[in-house]
């Protein structure tokens, strides 16, 4: 029933999404063409918009689903999580790769890309995200490698990924808390044009746990939607289980985000009356303290549209804190306006669109959810059961 | 000691001069501008053919009129936040103190737009192969042990070059001389940890144009966090290694005891 549905509905969505995608293309084709200033609203005093804040610092925060699965699956042995840790990683590397392409649009001379890799400026932030997000994306490709080699067969290439699959692990999740941290250490340097509720010292801290939370809210979002789209029989217990870990870690970034105000008496800032209190209202109410209660309720986390909803929450409050931090509640020097051009929406549109037809692609193509039944019944050795890596024919010693 | 200018606004007279100056010696191309409404700027401000403005200000302070006439160029920071924030390090300070920029290693993120608490850096919007541009402090006038071509052109004196120290103590001087004349604040001698360029003001600097700014450099929490970066990944690293074999050992006793269940 639910395949037949989602069938339907598929040759609009694609024509939709082809269409967004081709858009894209053609404003990336633009911008080269004729420059930044033709092709978007940036200035000297809005020299960032919505291609860092949506791009960079929202699609890197969304892909967290990859390092926290991992972590969870391959360094707390927490075995349930298996059957979403491949789309968790395809998601991660997409996400990724998109970010980077983004990048390079954004940009002024990207053709020079290697000056930077081959002269980096350890004092900078930004040049330890973009060596993280470079080394990062690499790893992810080696972590959703097996999935390619399985379809193809492959067991040579297979055998070399599994014997470095725990340091890959180990390098993606360190790789990725130095990053999600530094997004975080970039805003640090807007101490005089951030508003005073939004900056914060610990930003590093904040942007590092928001992402560990928005990680499985991600997931549950995504894996949602496709189990309806492909009909992929997901254990019940999957998705409940990572709502079942989020109030908690939201409750540690509310812990540290209302402390840092308490420790350096700003707590008044809360009540002033700036529109950016607005906007810290709405993130903390609607995307921290509603989803904590939410998903602390078995009966959300059972019921699958009430777990979407909830997760989504989430998602949306770590957006328009991202938003916030590196765009709405940042002042323009010298002062100007920004609303993003036309074709810088059709930029990062256009890149979600490919990102959603890859994923389309892999979910017909791969095996997504091997593991979708869990299957702890038969406990198989630790080393022989590496999730992503081997249908268990392949793996010698199974 | 980084050299120092002294800016003090009740000289200036607003002809500019210096900005024809800058323009000449750094080989700057011309701007197309149009009559504003409500100032007699021109150009209204920084860009990337321009390094150096007159701002016009209308202010009335303490019952008094006043047309001041305020330079902007870049500040040269003591802490340039441009320098740190920039990713391929195309910004150095020479031995005067003079943030120079190097366009040969730069890459156009504009991270240095960003940072720069004064709004300065700006960048050559309508080009295919933009590169940042901004005041360089006249660094290779300055290396030639010349004064920079703005300073040397002014005709009032209005701006006064020297040891940044030196450049403190006379506007300290001037401060107590006049009292009366004089809001009693460098701007620059203490902003974000200091800057080459101070401004002497016989009107609040908010009033005309001046951001308002902290002691504290905004290079401080960046470093203090990139300084926790090796350790961040250290501890990391280890944690997680441990953790996997720590919950791998786990599994295995797990395993042991419920086969051994089994086994009675």
């Amino acid at each position: 029933m639910q395949n037949q549905e989602a069938q339907k509905r598929f040759p609009w969505g694609s024509l939709v999404l082809t269409a967004v995608a081709v858009l894209g293309l053609v404003a990336i084709v633009y911008r080269f063409l004729y420059g930044l200033g033709a092709s978007t609203n940036l200035s000297d005093g809005r020299a960032w918009g919505i291609w860092i804040s949506f791009d960079l610092y929202i699609g890197v925060a969304l892909a967290a689903g990859g390092f926290t699965l991992a972590a969870a699956v391959y360094i707390f042995a927490r075995e349930k999580y298996h059957a979403v840790i491949r789309p968790a990683i395809l998601t991660a590397f997409i996400g990724y790769t998109l970010v980077i392409l983004a990048l390079l649009v954004d940009l002024g001379q990207p053709w020079f890309i290697w000056k930077f890799i081959l002269h980096p400026n350890i004092h900078s932030p930004l040049a330890e995200v973009g060596l993280c997000v470079m080394l990062y994306t690499i790893v992810l490709a080696l972590e959703f490698s097996p999935v390619v080699f399985e379809r193809l067969n492959w067991r040579v290439p297979m055998k070399w990924i599994r014997t470095i699959q725990i340091p890959l692990i180990v390098a993606g999740i360190t790789l990725s808390t130095l990053h999600q941290s530094s997004l975080g250490g970039m805003a640090l340097i807007f101490s005089e044009t951030l508003d005073m509720l939004w900056y914060s010292p610990i930003l590093p801290l904040l942007f590092l746990i928001s992402a560990i939370a928005v990680g499985p809210a991600m997931v549950i979002v995504e894996g949602s939607l496709t189990s309806r789209a492909f009909g992929h029989q997901l254990g019940r217990d999957v998705l409940s289980g990572l709502g079942k870990v989020i109030p908690v870690i939201l409750g540690i970034y509310l812990a540290f985000k209302i402390g840092d105000l308490v420790v350096t008496r700003q707590l008044g800032l809360i009540f002033s009356t700036s529109s950016y209190t607005i906007l810290w209202w709405v993130e903390v109410l609607f995307g921290v303290v509603l989803p904590m209660i939410l998903l602390s309720r078995p009966s959300v986390r059972e019921h699958a549209w009430k777990l979407f909803g909830a997760a989504g929450l989430v998602v949306l409050g770590v957006m328009l804190n991202r938003f916030t931090i590196s765009w709405f509640a940042l002042e323009a020097r010298p002062a100007v306006g920004y609303f993003p051009h036309w074709m810088e929406f059709a930029v990062s549109a256009g890149l979600v669109a490919w990102a959603v037809a890859i994923v389309m692609v892999c979910n017909k193509v791969l095996v997504m959810h091997e593991h979708a039944e869990p299957e702890h019944a038969e406990e198989p050795e630790l080393e022989g059961k590496p999730g992503i890596m081997v249908e268990p024919g392949a793996a010698p010693g199974n | 000691m980084g050299k120092g200018v002294l800016v003090d606004l009740t000289k200036c007279i607003g002809c500019r001069a210096c900005q024809v100056a800058c323009k000449q010696w750094n080989e700057l191309p011309v701007e197309d501008t149009k009559v504003q409404g409500d100032t007699i700027a021109n150009p209204p401000g920084l860009s990337g053919k321009t390094y150096t403005t007159l701002a016009f200000k209308e202010v009335e302070h303490d019952g008094q009129f006043h047309w001041v006439f305020a330079k902007n160029q870049c500040m040269h920071c003591q802490y340039a936040g441009c320098k740190t924030a920039c990713l391929v390090g195309a910004f150095d300070k020479t031995e005067f103190g003079a943030i120079v920029y190097e366009k040969n290693k730069c890459i156009g993120c504009r991270y240095c737009q960003m940072a720069c608490p004064f709004g300065v850096p700006a960048y050559e919007w309508w080009s295919r192969t933009p590169w940042i541009q901004k005041c360089t402090f006249c660094a290779d006038l300055q290396s030639n042990g010349l004064t920079p071509a703005c300073i040397s052109t002014c005709p009032t004196d209005a701006l006064l070059f020297g040891e940044r120290d030196d450049m403190i103590k006379e506007g300290k001087q001037r401060i107590a001389a006049n009292p009366d004349k004089y809001v009693n604040h460098i701007y620059g001698e203490k902003e974000v940890g200091g800057t080459a360029w101070m401004y002497l003001s016989a009107v609040p600097f908010e009033e005309v144009g001046f951001y308002p700014m902290r002691e504290e450099p905004v290079t401080h929490n960046v470093d203090n966090a990139m300084f926790a970066v090796p350790f961040g990944l250290a501890v990391v690293a280890t944690a997680m290694t441990g953790c996997y074999f720590i919950f791998k050992r786990r599994r295995k006793l797990a395993q042991a005891k419920s086969r051994s269940g089994e086994g009675k």
